[in-house]
């Protein structure tokens, strides 16, 4: 019965959105009253669409091979957290958590959301319904994720092996919230563009959610790129694939909406920009999904093609994005343009880190559709990789890393004072970082050498905002912001060392052979089978050490029975200074194994780094949504001021 | 913002839309095609695999007509299949040349008496230097060399008995 539950509600759900739809037309067209449901016709959607996706987890946990997708996706064998989560390791049921978190990102705005005009909030409503609409078309007519097979079959095909991993229970799920966070900032957009009300009341009521959304890509990417690393046993932190570019995209088009919208907030300027940055954060969000799903680019997340389902999604793609950009074009000229401010200002600032991270959004956005390009043009088969992107895109990221070092020095308007007395003891650190890379380490590329020194300036300079206040009675914001750009010179330090200093070693070794790696000795003490739940591997034991005492690691190759596969389980020890990375391959004919060995130093920062970014954001959305709760009088005083 | 600036993101998504409609309309090919297609055959002398076989070199292939040249080895177990393949090729009136790679003449031998003998010459290739001259990985592979020795096609893998219409009609572009 649960899988005919969920299909219900998904139905039930798709006509609540179609009646949003019309409420939102009407409402248009005519008086505002007609449109008095919404708000509770939004929140039954997302409620429906809980109860769906609530069914899809429950035959996944009772292991319900009656239906397709438990069928196709599961095996009673696997590890309970692996049954669950591969309710969304799969195309319909990621496209069900897609369509659920959606529909109940538009419960949240129809529940929380006063900062609007109520116009711009039943517009915004309706085109987050109209978004949803297609995702419940998409799911009941080409990728329904309840099919039930007659007759259940005994057990099922399983799962891959490689997304059996704690990573999978969360990297999608994030990633998701984040790209469907970015669509209220559409759809409020969307609404704002109708009705014509594009002020600083629609940036404040955007913000969270932007802010929300930049939070969660940010932790996506960060454990998307933690899962490649230690998974793949490739020992990279990001590949440019595909993939990944396209959660990198939407992350970047955030990045940039979340400083543009303060100017919105603040200001009331780059009214039209920040319209168009929303509009094109959502679409690259749209652009990701359909390049993950269609299969489209070949990529290491090799999902099979299926044309209906790729060319649905790209219908989705085209109406949506080209009606908004439509709109945009249209309705744009009416935008009047908020105050003016001067060449050297806190606007100024952030129209500069705009403008940077949209060349820098645009290269990636061209490299990773550029050899689609060429070969639709020319017949010419090519492929991009990271040597164009780090080419391309590293010098403008370190521009961009030391401006940000600058940008919140300057006042709103026009500066008054002069702000580089302040920056003079970074500029002194960069200097100093930049020169003891060039005495003691002569021989690395000058994109890691410049790399520390942009890493030291912003380290200094990030935290200056709170010097020369009492920081303890600085708002959460002004934290969020400092730990944040700090988490930024911490990543890219941990970039920098990890390309100037990585050791690898390669090597086939006999039990008993001692290898030398970087400031390591490694020993190969033994090889031995060894077995888990649904898996048998060869584990090598390797002891390392650099003079006093010594670490055991483990490293794995694991063949899996249900579907049939291998994957290398790389043993990482990790250190204050860095991480050594061990994986082992295959026997040798001379009676010795593979070993691939590296030692990173200080590599783990890119991550915490990541991590403090996130972090940032987290403190700054707090601290908005706490001054926003003491700030609000009473709430029945605005209930009855709306439908006035 | 200009009208231009306004209308740029429209336009600059049905570019991509475009690009990827027209992906999806046309699955990406995934076979490798041959370089060689549309050269010269590389040109060679090879001894004879077998004393009762004659030798092959690059003029026996230019010849007038189209020939099937056949780069295979004794201790390649696809090839066996294949042979079945060639035979029926023979008997349809196509002329088929080998090359037996890494090889010894008694291995030859043998595998000809279990297996078939569809070859008018073998050539023996023992460091593989023409199958790399011309542009070959593996065994088997077969190229289909036209009257002038220009190579018009390339088949990597062994020929099946699904592929002989497709085989018998680019031999017949080939005269």
């Amino acid at each position: 019965m649960t899988a005919e539950a969920g299909l219900a509600a998904l139905w039930l759900a798709a006509g609540l959105a179609a009646y949003q739809f019309l409420l939102m037309i009407l409402a248009l067209r005519s008086k505002i009253a007609v449109a008095r449901p919404m708000r509770a016709v939004a929140v039954v959607q997302g409620g429906l669409t809980l109860i769906a996706f609530a069914m899809l987890l429950l035959a996944f946990a009772r292991s319900d091979m009656s239906v397709a997708l438990v069928f196709e996706n599961s095996h009673s064998a696997k590890p309970f957290i692996y049954k669950v989560a591969g309710a969304w390791g799969n195309h319909e049921g990621s496209m069900l958590l897609w369509v659920t978190i959606l529909a109940v990102a538009g419960s949240f705005v129809a529940m929380l959301s006063r900062r609007t005009s109520e116009l711009t909030l039943v517009a915004g409503l309706g085109s987050q319904a109209v978004l949803a609409l297609g995702f419940y078309a998409f799911l009941l007519i080409a990728s329904n994720p309840f099919a039930r097979l007659y007759p259940p079959p005994p057990d099922g095909q399983g799962l891959n092996p490689l997304l059996q991993d704690p990573g999978l229970a969360f990297h999608p799920p994030t990633l998701y919230l984040g790209y469907v966070g970015l669509s209220v900032a559409f759809s409020f957009a969307v609404g704002a563009l109708l009705t014509g009300e594009v002020d600083s009341r629609l940036a404040r009521a955007m913000r969270p959610w932007v802010l929300g959304a930049w939070i969660m890509l940010t932790l996506g990417i960060t454990a998307g790129s933690y899962w490649a690393y230690y998974e793949l046993g490739w020992g990279g932190y990001w590949f440019w694939d595909p993939v990944e570019n396209a959660s990198l995209m939407p992350w970047l088009a955030a990045t940039a909406l979340l400083h543009s919208i303060n100017v919105l907030a603040a200001r009331g300027a780059l009214k039209a920009w920040t319209m168009m940055l929303a509009v094109i954060a959502f679409s690259m969000s749209m652009i990701g999904t359909f390049l993950v799903r269609s299969g489209i680019l070949t990529s290491v997340h090799a999902f099979a093609i299926d044309p209906e389902r790729g060319t649905f999604l790209l219908a989705l793609l085209g109406i949506y994005v080209g009606a908004a950009f439509a709109l945009f074009a249209v309705r744009g000229a009416t935008l009047k343009e908020g105050a003016p401010f001067e060449l050297v200002s806190r606007e100024s600032g952030l129209v500069i880190n705009n403008l940077l991270l949209s060349v820098i959004l645009g290269i990636v956005f061209l490299g990773t559709l550029y050899p689609l390009f060429v070969e639709a043009m020319s017949g010419e088969k090519l492929s991009v990789g990271a040597p164009y992107f780090n080419a391309v895109a590293g010098p403008l990221a370190l521009v961009l890393a030391s401006l940000v070092g600058i940008g919140p020095l300057l006042s709103w308007r026009r500066e008054r004072r002069t702000i580089w007395g302040q920056l003079k003891v970074p500029a002194l650190l960069g200097g100093a970082a930049l020169a003891i890379t060039i005495f003691l380490a002569p021989d690395i590329g000058i994109l890691p050498r410049l790399g520390f020194g942009v890493a030291a300036f912003l380290a200094a300079a990030s935290v200056l905002p709170l010097i020369g206040r009492n920081p303890f009675r600085a708002p959460l914001e002004t934290w969020g912001m400092v730990i944040a750009h700090f988490g930024i010179a911490v990543a890219l330090g941990g970039m920098a060392a990890n390309t100037a200093f990585t050791s690898e070693r390669l090597a086939v070794a006999r039990p008993g052979e001692i290898l030398s790696l970087g400031p390591w000795l490694v020993q190969l003490q033994d090889v031995t089978p060894t077995a888990g739940k649904n898996w048998t591997a060869v584990e090598a034991e390797l002891q390392a050490s650099r003079g006093a005492g010594a670490v055991t690691l483990k490293p794995q190759t694991r063949y899996f029975s249900n579907p049939p596969a291998e994957t290398n389980e790389a043993a990482i020890q990790t250190f204050w200074n860095g991480q050594l990375y061990t994986v082992v391959g295959k026997a040798d004919p001379s009676g010795g194994w593979q070993l691939r060995l590296w030692w990173k130093p200080f590599v783990t920062l890119i991550w915490g780094g990541g991590a403090l970014i996130a972090l940032g954001g987290a403190l700054a959305l707090f601290g908005r949504l706490w001054r926003v709760r003491r700030r609000r009088g009473s709430s029945a005083q605005w209930r009855k001021e709306r439908y006035a | 913002m200009s009208r231009a600036v306004r209308f740029a993101p429209l336009v600059l998504l049905l570019m991509v839309v475009g690009a990827l409609i027209w992906r999806l309309a046309t699955p990406p090919d995934t076979t490798v095609h041959s370089k060689l297609e549309g050269k010269p055959i590389p040109v060679f002398m090879l001894d004879a695999a077998l004393p009762t076989k004659p030798t092959l070199s690059s003029s026996d292939l230019a010849t007038g007509k189209p020939r099937l040249v056949n780069i295979f080895a004794s201790w390649c177990i696809p090839c066996i299949g294949e042979v079945k393949v060639l035979q029926q090729l023979q008997r349809a009136g196509v002329a088929i040349d080998g090359i037996a790679i890494r090889d010894r003449p008694d291995d030859i031998a043998a595998f000809l008496a279990r297996n078939g003998d569809p070859y008018e010459r073998i050539g023996s290739d023992p460091r593989s230097q023409v199958q790399i001259a011309f542009g070959s990985s593996g065994v088997p592979e077969s190229f289909i060399v036209d009257g002038r020795g220009i190579v018009r096609y390339q088949h990597i893998g062994p020929i099946e008995q699904s592929d002989m219409p497709m085989i018998m009609s680019r031999l017949e572009q080939a005269k």
